[in-house]
């Protein structure tokens, strides 16, 4: 590690003043960045913690919306959003291990925005949006590629919103090694159609399977998507799997997702 | 009845206590007084020429107390190796020279460059950063097989090739077994990989070096399995320092696996570096650096082929194989693929006719060396996949053909040069088949499919070889060191005894088990008994814990110290006593005088040896203390049986371990449940193995799976609850406890198993596919089953 300042605001304004500080940046769980820091693979002069900030921790449900703060660990919301949006909820208790639900908070994962995270499925199937300190971001605006965003410097994740959708489910395949998904796709099934959101399993991170999307939204069922195919082209090969073995998981993912909707 | 003491009960393990509530005493719990701290910048690419290695920008900066490159060391020995292999016409290895910081050329992707003692270890680390380090990249050696091509580039300029050895045994056997397979109304063939693995002990490698100018003496702390060997190859071979003025100290380790056997290059840095700059110098290792520089385990590629006759009796078998030796030569990383795998290829069978072929390569790889089972799991592989395979080609039962087979008679010389001295491989089978109710199958695969997952079930049979034996034989076999062990006794005046054994203890239970064995010797509670071992000041001169040999090589010289100790005590005891020693017998702590109620209690015996007011003088020396070297005359060979049923998921090609039996005859047992542990951990990292662990390069020589993240540990949700029997029992006939060892089994046994379970839940899905290397991932499974193509 090199040595760094800390900054401990307990409010946003404080917070985006601190990072208006050269070489600045945020620290939540800590479960992404302070490993990054510790391999010296990063060198920010300060560290602005969000952890002291009560505005951005903490769980609302509120007309068929779930909002999440910021700085609150993905443990948090497995505990409190499991009778407002139960996927959502078993999504984050699904995460890592408890040491890192504990510390590890949904703007932390947002804003990484890792190619094999769990949140960004999350928030792209629920049509959410990303509340930072200057603007709303709806999810499809804002994952733009591995650990690509539409944050800009300074710009501070202060909540997540998710529509609350009649019915969703995440499944996920592991990769061995890391634990983080392998491929993992969450259905949600909303009144007006339904979103299909894929995570770990393109070069160009989290991603809608639209054509999935059209047949489930014409047929809600598993036969429905049991003849498509994913494209496996821009699909990430690695140690663990291939693209087209990815491809493949992208299917079968959905498909078990939707069974467990319509079980 | 179970016992509750002594030899055969399960006592808890006295040194857990300290393990689990954070009081152990690790090597990087040690820190002495004004220590600098080591930092080694290690090279990223895997071969290349070393134009230059610019510390001037470094050497001010803050807190740096020095730097060293490998111009520090080029009067300084090689790190060496402990084993030389003759070649199959009669020639040595080739042994090439392994600097302790790189000079000249790079090697290996994490070999050591320059070292950097600072102040403090981010210190150190901000100067590594500064050192310029110009490197000219050469084309990396990584695959085997091209590593042997006549024009590919030579990991060691002056060597001929990158062969290290091709080794033939039993050479003369050759044409034989050739001709067998002429013969032959079958022959099955399979070729395979055995995957590299990293050990990945719980506690990273450390080492602190410290040395006194007033008395010259060095002291080093590491995690050693074996700290006198320690000692003595890098004291003699490397930096030329007498054993009396150099002390090894290897206290709590936090697990080893073979990886903690070796001499490494950063124990020897240390200790010079203190020397140098007149200060104690500390290296922890990173888990970073773990993956790139201990010594990775495994990585052979086999070609194996069996010759059955028409009744199915095996003629005659052959292997040919690559071993990867990585860039330099291992502490014994020669004899693993040769002497700790050629000798294990007869396996539980009576071919007639064995031939086996090893190629060691050196390539562009962090060196292999042993890893727990070293060469026997890579025999017990290939060979039990191979019987696998011949029995579905035969259209037979597996576990049928293996009985048909088996070895019957005991001793038994294989033609592979070692004799069994005991065994039931027919005990071990019929228990295992008991344990893993093979009549429910039928049952629990339709369970299985009727929730859209295919079922399979595998068996193995094993032998180990244990207690590598003995010395005058491993000599002529190559071996630079002695293989015996020794224990010294010690009984303090008022009856508690201190054991000093020349095992090392990492996790095995030894301070437990060892206790038992002494105290039940003498009949007197555990607790009287201590067991002191790692540390080359208060130990003799011992060889250490590798290949399941403490017990069997380790507790026979405790043994036989032991048994002096009584001898003499009984002397003690029938002067006290005026009976003559004949009549005395010693029984739960106390001598007695055969047929009367004249007796002496152990602690008036122990403190007449030290206030020798009434004691025979004339005859006796004063004291209790005494001491064995025992040397094996035979290694000993615990054998077993084992099944793993597995459930398969042909969607996603997920495989989860469902039922896992192993029936093991290790001989005697001292404590069932310390066996039962040691069986327990060998049989996570066999299925680790087996489904998860891969040490992968890329074609530059670059390590893909460098972290957790990618290279993957068996976790507790991997593993089933193990169904372990060890009641079939064998006595060693050459030891004084007729014990076989039981650490690696579980490692050896379990891979084929696996697999074998796995082709079979593939078979009953309609695959026809009849083989898939380890680990047997997901990925590989779907592919196997549904081709690689979109
Ligand atoms: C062992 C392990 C297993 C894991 N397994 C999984 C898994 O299965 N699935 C999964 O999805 N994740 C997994 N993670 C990642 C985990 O969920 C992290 O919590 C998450 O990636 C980052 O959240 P954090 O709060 O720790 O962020 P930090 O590490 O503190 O920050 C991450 C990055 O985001 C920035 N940042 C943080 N908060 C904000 C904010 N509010 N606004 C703007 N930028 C911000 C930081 O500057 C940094 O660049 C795992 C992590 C570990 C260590």
């Amino acid at each position: 590690m090199y040595n760094f300042d800390v900054e401990m605001p307990s409010t946003i304004a404080d917070a985006v003043t601190a990072l208006a500080r050269d070489e600045a940046q945020p620290l939540s769980g800590g479960q992404t960045l302070i490993p990054t820091l510790k391999a010296r693979l990063a060198a920010p002069s300060v560290l602005v913690s969000l952890h002291g900030i009560a505005e951005m921790k903490g769980v609302s449900a509120q007309d068929g919306t779930v909002t999440i703060g910021g700085a609150t660990t993905h443990a948090t919301v497995a505990g409190e959003v499991a009778d407002a949006y139960p996927a959502l909820a078993s999504l984050a208790g699904r995460i890592g291990d408890p040491a890192v639900r504990n510390r590890g908070t949904i703007g932390g994962s947002v804003a990484n925005n890792d190619p094999s995270a769990c949140y960004p499925a999350g928030v792209l199937a629920s049509n959410g949006t990303v509340v930072t300190n200057t603007r709303e971001i709806a999810a499809d605006d804002y994952f733009l590629g591995m650990f690509e965003t539409a944050l800009e410097e300074g710009e501070i994740v202060t909540a997540v919103k998710f529509k609350i959708p009649e019915a969703a489910h995440y499944e996920k395949h592991l990769q061995p090694a890391s634990r983080f998904p392998l491929v993992a796709v969450f259905v949600a099934k909303f009144a007006d159609g339904v979103r299909v959101a894929v995570t770990g399993a393109s070069e160009n991170g989290v991603f809608r399977w639209t054509e999935a999307e059209t047949a489930l939204s014409a047929d809600f069922s598993v036969e429905a998507v049991a003849g498509l195919k994913a494209d496996g082209s821009s699909m990430i090969s690695d140690l663990h799997g291939s693209g087209a073995y990815r491809a493949h998981l992208v299917g079968v993912m959905t498909k078990r997702a939707v069974a467990a909707i319509n079980a | 009845m179970p016992k509750d003491s002594g030899i055969g009960a399960s006592s808890k393990r006295r040194e857990d206590i300290r393990f689990l509530t954070g009081e152990g005493n690790y090597t990087d719990d040690i820190n002495v007084n004004g220590q600098a701290y080591v930092y080694f910048l290690r090279s990223d690419i895997a071969h290349g020429t070393l134009d230059s290695v610019d510390t001037s920008a470094a050497e001010g900066m803050e807190g740096v107390v020095r730097i060293f490159t490998g111009a520090d060391f080029e009067a300084v020995g090689s790190v060496p190796c402990g084993w030389q292999i003759t070649d199959k016409h009669g020639e040595p290895m080739q042994e090439p020279r392994h600097p302790v910081l790189a000079h000249g050329k790079v090697r290996h992707v994490g070999e050591p460059i320059a070292a950097v003692v600072a102040e403090t270890l981010e210190q150190a680390r901000d100067a590594a950063e500064a050192i310029e380090v110009e490197i000219s990249e050469l084309p990396a050696v990584v695959n085997m097989k091209d590593a042997v091509k006549a024009d590919a580039p030579k990991v060691h300029d002056d060597l001929t090739s990158n062969l290290c050895y091709d080794w033939g045994f039993v050479e003369e056997n050759k044409g034989a077994v050739d001709q067998a397979f002429k013969e032959a109304a079958h022959v099955t063939t399979l070729e395979l990989v055995n995957n590299r693995l990293v050990a990945n002990p719980m506690e990273p490698r450390v080492a602190v070096g410290d040395y006194s100018r007033g008395t010259g003496d060095y002291t080093l702390f590491t995690t050693s399995q074996n700290p006198h060997v320690i000692r003595l190859l890098m004291g003699a071979f490397v930096l030329g320092i007498p054993e009396h003025k150099l002390r090894v100290v290897a206290p709590d380790v936090g697990g080893g696996f073979g990886t903690k056997i070796f001499h490494y290059q950063e124990e020897a840095f240390v200790t010079f570096a203190a020397k140098a700059c007149n200060r104690a110098v500390k290296w922890t290792s990173s888990r970073s650096e773990a993956f790139m520089s201990d010594a990775h385990g495994r990585d052979h590629v086999t070609k194996i082929e069996l010759a059955l006759d028409a009744e199915h009796n095996f003629t005659a078998l052959r292997t040919d194989t690559y071993a990867n030796m990585g860039a330099y030569l291992s502490t014994f990383a020669p004899s693993v693929p040769t002497w700790l795998h050629g000798t294990l290829m007869a396996g539980n069978y009576k071919t007639p006719l064995i031939y086996v072929n090893v190629k060691a390569v050196f390539t562009n790889t962090v060196p292999v060396d042993a890893y727990r089972g070293a060469g026997r799991p890579e025999a017990t592989y290939q060979l039990e996949r191979l019987v696998d395979k011949a029995a579905h080609e035969l259209g037979v039962d597996p576990i049928k053909l293996r009985r048909q087979n088996f070895i019957m008679e005991f001793p038994y010389a294989t033609p592979v040069a070692v004799e069994y001295d005991t065994g039931d491989y027919v005990a071990t089978m019929d228990k295992l088949e008991e344990m893993a109710d093979i009549g429910g199958f039928a049952a629990r695969r339709k369970a299985s499919e009727a929730k859209g997952k295919l079922r399979g079930f595998g068996v193995n049979c094993y032998i180990e070889a244990c207690g590598i034996a003995p010395s005058n034989l491993v000599g002529q076999l190559g071996a630079r060191a002695g293989l015996f062990e020794s224990c010294t006794v010690r009984v303090n005046a008022t009856g508690g005894l201190v054991v000093m054994t020349g095992s090392h203890s990492h996790g095995q239970g030894h301070e437990t088990s060892f206790s038992q064995v002494v105290a039940d010797m003498i009949g007197i509670p555990e607790d009287m008994v201590e067991v002191v071992h790692g540390d080359t000041a208060n130990t003799p001169m011992g060889m250490g814990t590798y290949g399941s040999r403490s017990l069997a090589v380790g507790g026979s010289a405790m043994v036989r110290a032991t048994e002096k100790i009584i001898a003499k005590a009984k002397k003690i005891a029938s002067h006290l006593l005026e009976a003559s020693e004949g009549d005395v017998e010693l029984k739960d702590g106390a001598f007695t005088v055969a047929g009367t109620d004249k007796s002496v209690a152990w602690g008036d015996v122990t403190l007449a040896a030290y206030v020798p007011h009434n004691y025979p003088l004339e005859e006796i020396e004063p004291g209790l203390e005494e001491t064995a070297f025992y040397d094996p005359s035979n290694f000993t060979y615990p054998s077993g049986a084992y099944a793993c049923e597995v459930e398969l998921d042909p969607e996603t090609g997920q495989v989860t371990i469902e039922r896992f039996s192993a029936a093991d005859d290790f001989g005697n047992i001292v404590n069932p449940m310390i066996v039962t542990g040691q069986v327990h951990g060998g049989l996570a990292q066999g299925i680790g193995q087996a489904l998860l662990e891969n040490c992968a390069y890329d074609s530059d020589g670059q390590l893909l799976s460098a972290s957790y993240m990618d290279y993957a540990m068996p976790r507790a949700t991997d593993v089933p609850f193990y169904d372990v029997d060890h009641s079939c029992q064998t006595p060693c006939t050459h030891n004084p406890l007729g014990v076989k060892g039981c650490g690696e089994a579980g490692a050896i046994g379990s891979p084929p198993a696996v697999v074998n379970a796995v082709l079979d839940a593939m078979r009953s899905g309609g695959s026809t596919v009849d083989h898939i290397d380890m680990p047997v991932s997901p990925h590989r499974v779907w592919e196997a089953m549904n081709g690689s193509g979109v």
